[in-house]
Parts: C-alpha cells; structure tokens; sequence
C-alpha cells in the first residue's frame, strides 16, 4: 500500500479498532461493571448477613454464615457456568435465542433423575445422589454432547443447523420419555421427583463443589482465554475460515467446553431453561460489544444478580427458599416474549 | 500465480465441476463469467478453500491450498462471499480490524491499526468508520467488508459478486476501488461477476465458465466478441463499438 501520511496518534485522536472505540464507550462500560460487581458484592453478602440473629462481626455471625455460604457459592458458579455457555454456545451457533439447554442436556438430567425413582422407588433418588453419582452424571452428558457434535459437526454433510434439530428432537424425546415414566409413579414417589427436577439451589450439596468448583474452572478459563477466536466465530463460518481460523475444530471444541458447563450446572441444580439466554441477552445488552473477553464478565455478574437476588427475595420474602428456579423461569420467560415481541429479532 | 490442475467436484452424476485446468496469473483482475449455475462461485470457493476439492490440486503463490496450513494461507489469499453474516454490534472499524486477524490473533498493534487506517481510507469509509453495521445501507456494508479483506493484506483477494445489490452508482464506485487496488497496490484480484459490459471494461482477464468447465480464457478484446458471449450466455449477443469501448447488447 503506498505510505500515506498519517496525523501522528495522540492518545485522544487515535483512530482505534479496539472492543470499546470511544472513550464514552470505555467509561459506560466499566462503569456498568463497576455497578454489576458492587450488586453482586451486596447480594453475597445479603444473603449471608441478612436475618442472622447474631450481632455483626461476632463469632457466632460467621458461624452462622459460613453454613450459608454453600449456597452462595453455589449461585456464583451457577451464574458463572450458565452465562459463559450460554453466550458462547449463541456463537457458535450465530443465533441470539438460543440456549444450550434445548439440545437435550436437561432432558438427559430428568430421564436420569425420573429412571431412578421409577425403576429403584423412592430409595432410587437418595441413589442418584453422591460424589460419584454426580461425576457419572457429568460424563454422561458429556458424552452425549460429544457423541451428537462430534458426529454431526464431522460427516460430510457437517451441519449445524442439522445439529441443533437433532438435539432439539433428542431432547424433545428424552423430555417425553422421562414424562411417560413420571405418569407411572406414585403421588409420593411423583412429589419427591418433583423437588428434585426445578432448579433448586436448596438441592445442591455442598460435597460436589470440591469437584465442580475446579472443572468450571478449567473449562469456563478455556472459554474466555479462547474469547478472540470466538469473535472471529461469530462473524460466520466463511469469514473465520478466511481469517485462518479452523472453524470446525474450534466449533467442535467450543460446544464440547459449553457442555461441560452446562453438566456441572444442571448435575448441581437441576434444570434453568430460561436463565441463561436472560443473562446472555442482559449482557449483551449492558455490555454493548461484540467482543467476548468484555461480554463475559458482564455475563458472569449479571448471572450472580438475577440468581442471587431471586435467591434472596426467595428466601426472605417468600420463604420458598428451595424453587429458585420457578421464579427465573417466570421472570426468564416473560423477558423472553417481551424482547421478541418488542425487538422482532435480536 | 493461481494454478488448477485437474480440479474436480462432484455432486450428482450429471451435476459437476471440471474437471478445469487453469492458470490465473499474478496481477491484474480476473473477471470469471458465466450464466448462473456454471460454476463460477464453487470454483473461486474452492480455491480460497473454504469448499473441497473431490480430485486435482490447486496453487496459489506457489502453495498447495490442501497442504497448507489455513492459518498461513490466511495471509497470502483472502476471499469475500456475497452474504455475510453480520454482527450486530459490531463498528466498521471493528470489522475492517478483523482482517488483520492472520497477523496478529486479534492483538492489534499500532502497524496493524495504520493498516486498518488506510484500507478504511482506500475505501473511502473514514466518515463511517464508528458506525455500527446494522446501521449501514447494502452498499456500504459491502464496502466494509471489502475494506476487511484489503486490510488482511493478501497478494491474492477472491471476490463473490461482489457488485451484487448495488447500484449504478456504487458498482461503479465499487469496480474504480478494485481497479485502484489491482494497479496501486499490486494485488491480484479474481473477482465473479455478472454483468459481462463490467467485466469487459474493467477486467485485465476474463475467464468464462460454462458447465462447470473453463470454455475461454482471454483478455477483454479476445473474449468481447459476439460468437464466442452468444456460446457462452446461450443468448444473442451482439458486441458494438461504444464512446469507451466494447458492449454487449443482449436485450
């Protein structure tokens, strides 16, 4: 290209590229952040100050606190694995309402949990519970989830639109499957079955975090140190391939992370349909960038906002602490029908 | 130099391509024409790789498309579809940003910022260049993404119709900045197009394809006559004498 002459860039003039170009983009930005950390920050601590009979900074508060904190911290990994797939499984499938819980992960989870109960009785739901039990349930759904991408995304006629009907008819038949078995069990067997299968941080037990914890870890830091090959994912398939980036491999590899997370989350809190599309639709829209290193953290804390704070309405308005996921999934859905009613697309 | 030795697709037992022998030189613009359904598009994805090739071998600068790996091949060809998928918010410059991707993994530095700089300026896109995409008409969307694949900073630029949706105006506008960047900035750019009177007028090469093999391959003059566009468009052609060279009348 012939040498042009440029003005020489002072930092306030310079012509940049970067995830945030103006500096009214950088200061709306952090600052959205900023607000989004000290809300979490507030909610964490809300729900282990709040209604503790014990004077502040007493040994007994702590005490008092530390049996809660499981809870909270179960709700800040929650937040953080269903934001992360959810936003980079919207990638990958360059579709903004869609949520990985559709390709039958859930599904999977209730035929396990409903198999159980149905073939074992009531014993059968204390059977599925325990440190094994919740990794074997985590592979399994890792490995359904290679199975079907692996497959699907490789053949010849490697399709992902392909991929994510097969899913959706997958999960549509698990999810009837597990009904079919639930129409058979008894009302005491059904009841129990039933608190099991909405998202209930209750549930969770604090023996799987020692576990999971590190495994979200992993795959939740792959995701995000992999953030500039996802926006290059996200402009299409033919444009990443012309930039140089193996679409397949890094599609297959992206779904694989997302499922992983997905497992963790539904193994330790059963089903949230709608919990992560609201947190990935919230962040995009606070956020207000296409790059996935500055949408993710948004993600994550605006995830520990919604679950948090229902959490804690939950647990101190309602004393409903267990059902936090009916509160996402009716405050989820609503946002859902009014952004696509509202917006047309998204 | 773009090479295809004996590159062949297959799809149905009467559905094909090639097998097509061709040598597209380095320099220049290359117009490939051609009515619809010949091949025109599967054979310049097939050699910006992003479709593959069932048998037969295709070089570019040198390099094995198949053998290379796509990472490298980033920096010495790049290729423009017709539809893009659009991020919605995603600036221009942003977008013209990504074309430096090969080079530097998404960590712009101040040369890849002057890059970017300069293809949005090529392009004339310096007043647009903090818009968002979703706010753009048809015409400069696709100057956009034009201006991406300048900034990625090929020898070899692939273009998809790149005049299609645009009008009188903007094609022409569109044709002067690819004849600017063929001559100025030395690229070699293979382009598909429909209308045969922009091939012949701005083109230093054309290559007409029917049937999925190359019928012709020639310059402007030897390939705007009418027997040889009347064989390959199947339609009456007749080739005139305009105030800035040759026409197809067709209608």
């Amino acid at each position: 290209m012939p040498e042009q002459t440029l003005a020489p860039a002072s930092p306030r003039t310079a012509r940049r590229s970067g995830a945030l170009p103006t500096a009214r983009a950088h200061r709306c930005y952090w600052a959205v952040l900023t607000t989004l950390a000290v809300l979490s920050v507030l909610i964490v601590f809300g729900n282990l100050a709040w209604d503790n009979p014990m004077p502040f900074g007493s040994t007994g508060f702590w005490r008092i606190a530390e049996l809660r904190a499981t809870n909270v911290v179960i709700v800040v990994l929650v937040a953080f694995c269903q934001a992360l797939a959810t936003v980079a499984f919207q990638t990958v499938t360059n579709n903004r309402i869609i949520t990985p819980s559709i390709m039958g992960f859930e599904s999977l989870y209730r035929v396990i949990q409903t198999g159980a109960v149905f073939f074992l009785g009531i014993a059968g739901a204390t059977l599925v519970q325990g440190v094994w039990q919740f990794v074997t349930q985590v592979v399994l759904m890792v490995c359904f989830a290679a199975v079907l991408y692996g497959r699907l995304l490789s053949g010849k006629y490697g399709n992902l639109q392909l991929m994510l009907l097969i899913g959706i008819v997958l999960g549509g038949g698990l999810g009837a499957l597990a009904t079919f078995m639930q129409r058979m069990l008894t009302p005491t067997e059904f009841d129990v079955l039933t608190a099991r299968l909405i998202g209930s941080i209750a549930n969770a037990d604090a023996s799987y975090l020692a576990l999971s914890l590190p495994i979200a870890a992993v795959a939740g830091g792959m995701l995000w140190a992999g953030g500039r090959r996802l926006n290059v994912l996200a402009l299409g398939r033919e444009a990443a391939l012309n930039l140089g980036v193996n679409h397949r491999r890094e599609t297959i590899v992206v779904l694989l992370l997302v499922s992983v997370l997905m497992a963790v989350s539904t193994s330790l809190i059963g089903p949230m349909t709608f919990f992560g599309f609201l947190v990935a639709m919230l962040a995009y829209q606070l956020a207000d960038t296409h790059d996935h290193r500055y949408v993710f953290p948004v993600a994550w804390l605006t995830g520990v906002v919604v679950l948090g704070g229902a959490y804690f309405v939950l647990k101190n308005v309602f004393y409903a602490a267990g059902s936090v996921g009916v509160i996402i999934e009716i405050v989820g859905g609503t946002f859902f029908l009014v952004h696509i009613l509202r917006k047309g697309r998204l | 130099m773009i090479t295809l030795t004996q590159v062949a697709k297959r799809y149905t037992s009467d559905v094909a391509i090639g097998p097509v022998d061709l040598t597209i030189p380095a320099g220049g613009l290359t117009a490939l024409v051609g009515p619809n359904g010949a091949g025109k598009s599967t054979l310049l994805t097939m050699i910006g790789r992003l479709l593959g090739i069932d048998s037969g071998s295709i070089e570019i600068a040198g390099y094995d498309i198949a053998g290379t790996n796509s990472k490298d091949l980033a920096k010495i060809v790049s290729i423009l579809r017709q539809e893009n998928h659009f991020v919605t918010r995603l600036t221009v410059r942003q977008l013209v940003g990504f074309g430096r991707f090969p080079h530097s993994q998404g960590r712009l530095t101040p040369h890849d910022e002057e890059v970017v700089s300069r293809s949005i300026d090529f392009l004339g896109l310096r007043e647009l260049e903090g818009r968002y995409l979703d706010e753009l008409s048809g015409g400069q969307r696709q100057r956009a993404y034009v201006a991406m694949v300048l900034a990625q900073d090929t020898d070899y630029l692939l273009l998809d119709e790149p005049l299609n949706n645009l009008d009188m105006q903007h094609s022409v506008q569109m044709m002067q900045h690819l004849r600017r960047a063929a001559t100025e900035l030395g690229r070699t750019i293979v382009i598909v197009l429909h209308d045969i009177n922009f091939a012949g007028h701005y083109a230093d090469r054309i290559c007409a394809v029917k049937n999925g093999t190359v019928r012709h391959f020639g310059s402007p003059d030897e390939i705007m006559r009418d027997d040889i566009l009347t064989d390959i468009f199947d339609t009456p052609v007749e080739v005139v004498e305009g105030p800035r060279g040759r026409i197809a009348v067709y209608y």
